[in-house]
């Protein structure tokens, strides 16, 4: 298997990574560089456990090689929060009870940041449309929907 | 003035009832959180793949494992041959690997430990396996007959627990009666009888994070097992057991689970890594199930065929119930069998009937395992109950709210199984459903081809456990005063850390930021609790939580009633400070919980490091005649409660939309009346999508759906905009304050308000769930309405 030398940044950070051809950007992140807080939950792009934003896009890590990633910009649950404060999104999550087992959770909040970078005001329809590929087995995701429109709201507030 | 309370176990003490944010969700959000998969365990450790069996049924004739053991990487394989002991929790009847037979397919025949996961991959295909195919029994009504290929021959040795009542020569694993009354009298008074089958589906739990174990065996005989598990207590027991190994040499750690609903209780696949692991060196192996493997290679909600037939007089009383339960437990039984007993005995559903005749039998088939479930067979026999009492209330004319208000359970209600209902708010919960669903009132469809309808269905289920299942916890105090509790009970989700976190701080007289919980949860450092299950934390670990931490709260109390020289009755610990309501003094705990107190003069000190300890066993619990189900107390308590639905069916698809949804249960005292809700929501949601979507698609002992895509669960878009939460507290004698737990509950009857919906929205009724747009489609064309 040829190796490849990818130069990527990932919260922030310029890394430079030696990553086999059949490598993910999941197993990259995870096994690579230890950025734990990126789940994997199946494999096949079909829960969302492992979304993380790619040049501003959430996308299924496991579905990415990690040789696509040359250049590209990348964002973990663990670039949300800034200066050791929260993002506007974790916040509300926390805040309305939108957390349980958590596993879902660094998925389903890189699928909202992206969406209210977005769209900052998004209608209860285009929220339910964004984490649609985010698998949740324990909130039922009303809460999770309401975080995203109280995130919204604090987000302009802090805007204006 | 410092006012004198009560008893600190009589006063609602903060932060009891106050929604607290969860303790765990700031870690949960940043990703700091930690799971099994996300521990570092170096370029050292081993990855393990199990070769599962192609066959529903067969005898394996010759493993030949020789070729695997050849190929570079791989590090050591095993079998059944390796693994002469059992497996089971009520029920010892399972191997670690299969030895002479296999009963499903899937069933773990070898396993490889390798430099990686693609080697041991790769080994699986060089071990070469020779079967004899026999029959497979696909049906478990079929399977009950003596007309069945024999499953378990060996069943008459198999090791149960003494309320379980295996049939050895069948495939009955288990068969709970009841029979109680006068049955020939009570048909003939009878003015309406229902008599109906239903055929429940098999369906899987779909925790986000697939089943995952890492093994490591050390050469002195110890074992460490990290494992995603309900049950870390349960597991270092029965894994104990199955390798004939001491409790006190496994040691099972448990970190964050992320997601159970049942389907990480007990051991499904633990077992096989730790023998694994046992030919390593003391080199640690993962074993981590793909997606697919999680849908039939651990636990699956075991299919049910019920039979019902119901009666009542001509003022609507109920006088008469037949249920006959054909469990289809799949290739083996040992939690199942359980789950065929517990819903036995509740299965008159949360009514009162003279007359009852019950036979819950639980039956081997060539089908994934059944185990627990979020609801553990409940959600399944209310499916049948729900619906009769709606059409028998309609068979006689009367509005089906009424009709179960005149017969639902109330206390001092006699149950089928011979006790008293205990004080419950069941009939509150109806009332407040019905009202919050405008019940009795047609709402407009929001288009010509659609049509409204509402349906409401209550619940009641008691925690299934053995009589004695015991919690216990421990409470220590830093230099600074905060406080960490030790639980054996997991956080997987349901947010038991932080109500134990409050009900900690509440015994003790501490603010609640105050309270650790000390996690992971680890057999060899956290306190004994039998397992996350039955929705018994709250109630079970809640209690011995609460008596750890009264007993911190005794020890520094009697520290400063020697050194002030006061009664104990005078003293108090409010907000970390201890206070005397005589000489209005306070005292910090944080100075004294370590260190002690100088006694006068300079003459030495008294005290020492505060250690509270407490435990929880309910003690009450009897047995119940094998031949009658009679007995004192069949169970500890009943969670009681009510859903109602308003659903559009559209005419043109038969999709079923949710228009909006009501609960209401019965909590005994909400700790954490926001944590409640969120149960009762996210419970309703699960049952939603088990109503709508879900079926594990079984054909000949193959599941055809294996994957997200083709087994759907609700997804963001399929979840109605108004989901309302109403919680009743009518409180629990011996729950922590009151408390009873809800976590199951919430899906208990979501299905049968569904389809009595459907049935109010066009007059049918699908015969089973789910009910999918082509099956309601399909149903309405049946009956001529499109």
């Amino acid at each position: 298997m040829a190796n490849h030398r990818i130069r990527l940044r990932i919260n922030g950070n310029l890394e430079e990574v030696e990553a086999p051809s059949n490598m993910t950007l999941l197993q990259l992140l995870r096994d690579k560089l230890a950025l734990m807080g990126t789940k994997n939950g199946c494999s096949a792009g079909e829960c969302g456990a492992c979304t993380v934003m790619m040049n501003g896009e959430p996308v299924n890590s496991c579905l990415v090689l990690a040789v696509e990633c040359e250049g590209s910009e990348i964002i973990t649950v663990e670039g949300l929060a800034q200066d050791g404060r929260l993002d506007q999104v974790q916040k509300a999550l926390i805040e309305t009870g939108g957390v349980q087992c958590g596993f879902c959770t660094p998925g389903m909040l890189i699928s909202i940041r992206a969406l209210l970078d977005r769209n900052p005001n998004p209608g209860e329809t285009e929220i339910r449309d964004a984490i649609v590929g985010n698998l949740c087995r324990c909130t039922g995701y009303l809460r999770v929907i309401q975080a995203v429109h109280e995130a919204s709201k604090q987000q302009t507030i802090g805007l204006v | 003035m410092v006012v004198k309370n009560t008893r600190v176990e009589d006063r609602i003490a903060r932060p009891i009832g106050e929604n607290i944010p969860r303790i765990d969700a700031q870690e949960k959000v940043t990703g700091a959180a930690q799971f099994v998969d996300d521990i570092p365990f170096g370029p050292g450790l081993l990855y393990a793949r199990i070769k599962r069996s192609p066959h529903p049924h067969a005898l394996i004739k010759s493993i030949d494992t020789s070729k695997a053991l050849e190929l570079p990487g791989v590090r050591a394989v095993a079998t059944g041959a390796d693994t002469p002991g059992y497996l089971g929790l009520y029920l010892q009847d399972r191997h670690i690997f299969c030895r002479d037979r296999v009963r499903y397919v899937g069933d773990p025949v070898a396993g490889v430990a390798a430099v990686s996961e693609e080697i041991a991959e790769r080994a699986l295909d060089l071990i070469e396996v020779e079967y004899e195919i026999l029959p497979a029994v696909l049906d478990p009504e079929f399977g009950a007959s003596l007309d069945a290929e024999l499953l378990h021959p060996d069943m008459g040795e198999y090791v149960a627990a003494p309320f379980v009542f295996p049939q050895p020569k069948t495939n009955i694993s288990n068969h709970f009666k009841i029979r109680k009354g006068d049955f020939e009298q009570a048909w003939k008074k009878c003015s309406a009888v229902i008599e109906r089958s239903y055929r429940i589906p098999h369906i899987q739990h779909v925790p986000i994070e697939p089943h995952i174990a890492i093994a490591k065996a050390d050469l002195d005989g110890k074992i460490t097992l990290w494992s995603s598990t309900q049950s870390p207590f349960a597991q270092r027991n029965l894994i104990a057991k199955g390798l004939g190994k001491s409790q006190g040499d496994v040691r099972v750690i448990g970190p964050y689970v992320g997601g159970g609903f049942g389907a990480k209780a007990g051991v499904t696949m633990e077992a096989l890594v730790v023998v694994l692991a046992m030919k390593t060196n003391g080199i640690p192996v993962k074993l981590r199930l793909t997606r697919e493997e999680e849908f039939y290679t651990s636990f699956v909600r075991q299919g049910l065929v019920m039979h019902i037939k119901m009666g009542c007089d001509e003022t609507g009383k109920l006088l008469a119930l037949e249920n006959k339960l054909y469990w289809d437990g799949g290739a083996y039984t040992e939690y199942g069998v359980n789950v065929a007993r517990a819903a036995g005995f509740s299965s008159t559903g949360p009514y009162e009937i003279e007359n009852v005749n019950i036979d819950s039998i639980c039956v081997y088939t060539n089908h994934p395992v059944g185990g627990p479930m979020r609801g553990f067979g409940h959600p399944e026999i209310h499916v049948g109950i729900e619906q009769c009492v709606e059409e028998l209330a309609q068979k006689i004319g009367m509005d089906s709210v009424r009709f179960r208000e005149i017969n639902c359970i109330k206390e001092g209600s006699i149950l089928a199984t011979g006790g008293k209902m205990h004080a419950n708010g069941l009939t509150t919960c109806l009332e407040k459903v019905a009202k919050a669903i405008d019940w009795g009132m047609k709402s407009q469809p929001s288009g010509p081809d659609k049509k409204r309808g509402k349906g409401i269905a209550i619940m009641w289920k008691a925690p299934a456990m053995p009589p004695n299942a015991g919690s216990s916890a421990w409470v220590e105090l830093a230099e600074d005063g905060k406080v960490n509790v030790g639980v054996g009970g997991q956080e997987i989700g349901q947010g038991s850390f932080t109500v134990m976190a409050q009900m900690a701080a509440a015994a003790l007289g501490v603010p609640v930021d105050w309270v650790r919980i000390a996690g992971p949860v680890d057999t060899k450092y956290s306190p004994y609790e039998w397992q996350t299950v039955a929705s018994r934390l709250t109630w079970s670990m809640g209690n011995a939580v609460a008596a750890a931490a009264r007993d911190a709260r005794r020890q520094i109390l009697e520290l400063v009633a020697e050194a002030w020289n006061e009664n104990l009755e005078d003293l108090d610990i409010i907000d970390g400070n201890v206070i005397s309501y005589k000489t209005e003094e306070t005292l910090p705990i944080k100075n004294i919980v370590i260190y002690g107190l100088p006694k006068a003069g300079d003459t030495g000190w008294i005290g020492g490091p505060v250690v509270g300890r407490g435990n929880f066993m309910p003690t009450y619990v009897t047995g119940l005649d094998p031949e009658t189900g009679q007995g004192e107390r069949a169970a500890v308590h009943y969670t009681t409660g009510a859903q109602a639905v308003e659903v559009e069916v559209d005419l043109v698809t038969g999709k079923v939309e949710i228009i909006r949804a009501v609960s209401a249960f019965d909590v005994g005292r909400a700790i954490n009346p926001d944590s409640v809700k969120a149960q009762i929501e996210g419970g309703m949601v699960q049952g939603i999508s088990t109503a709508l979507l879900e079926s594990l698609q079984l054909k000949d002992g193959f599941v055809k759906n294996p994957s997200l895509v083709d087994y759907r669960i609700a997804t963001s878009v399929d979840v109605p905009y108004k989901i309302e939460s109403i919680i009743v507290e009518i409180p629990q004698d011996d729950g922590p304050w009151g408390a009873r737990g809800v976590g199951e509950h919430s899906m208990v009857p979501t299905i049968p308000a569904i389809a009595n919906a459907i049935y109010d929205a066009t007059g049918v009724r699908p015969d089973a769930p789910p009910y999918t747009a082509e099956k309601v489609f399909l149903t309405m064309a049946d009956a001529g309405i499109v």
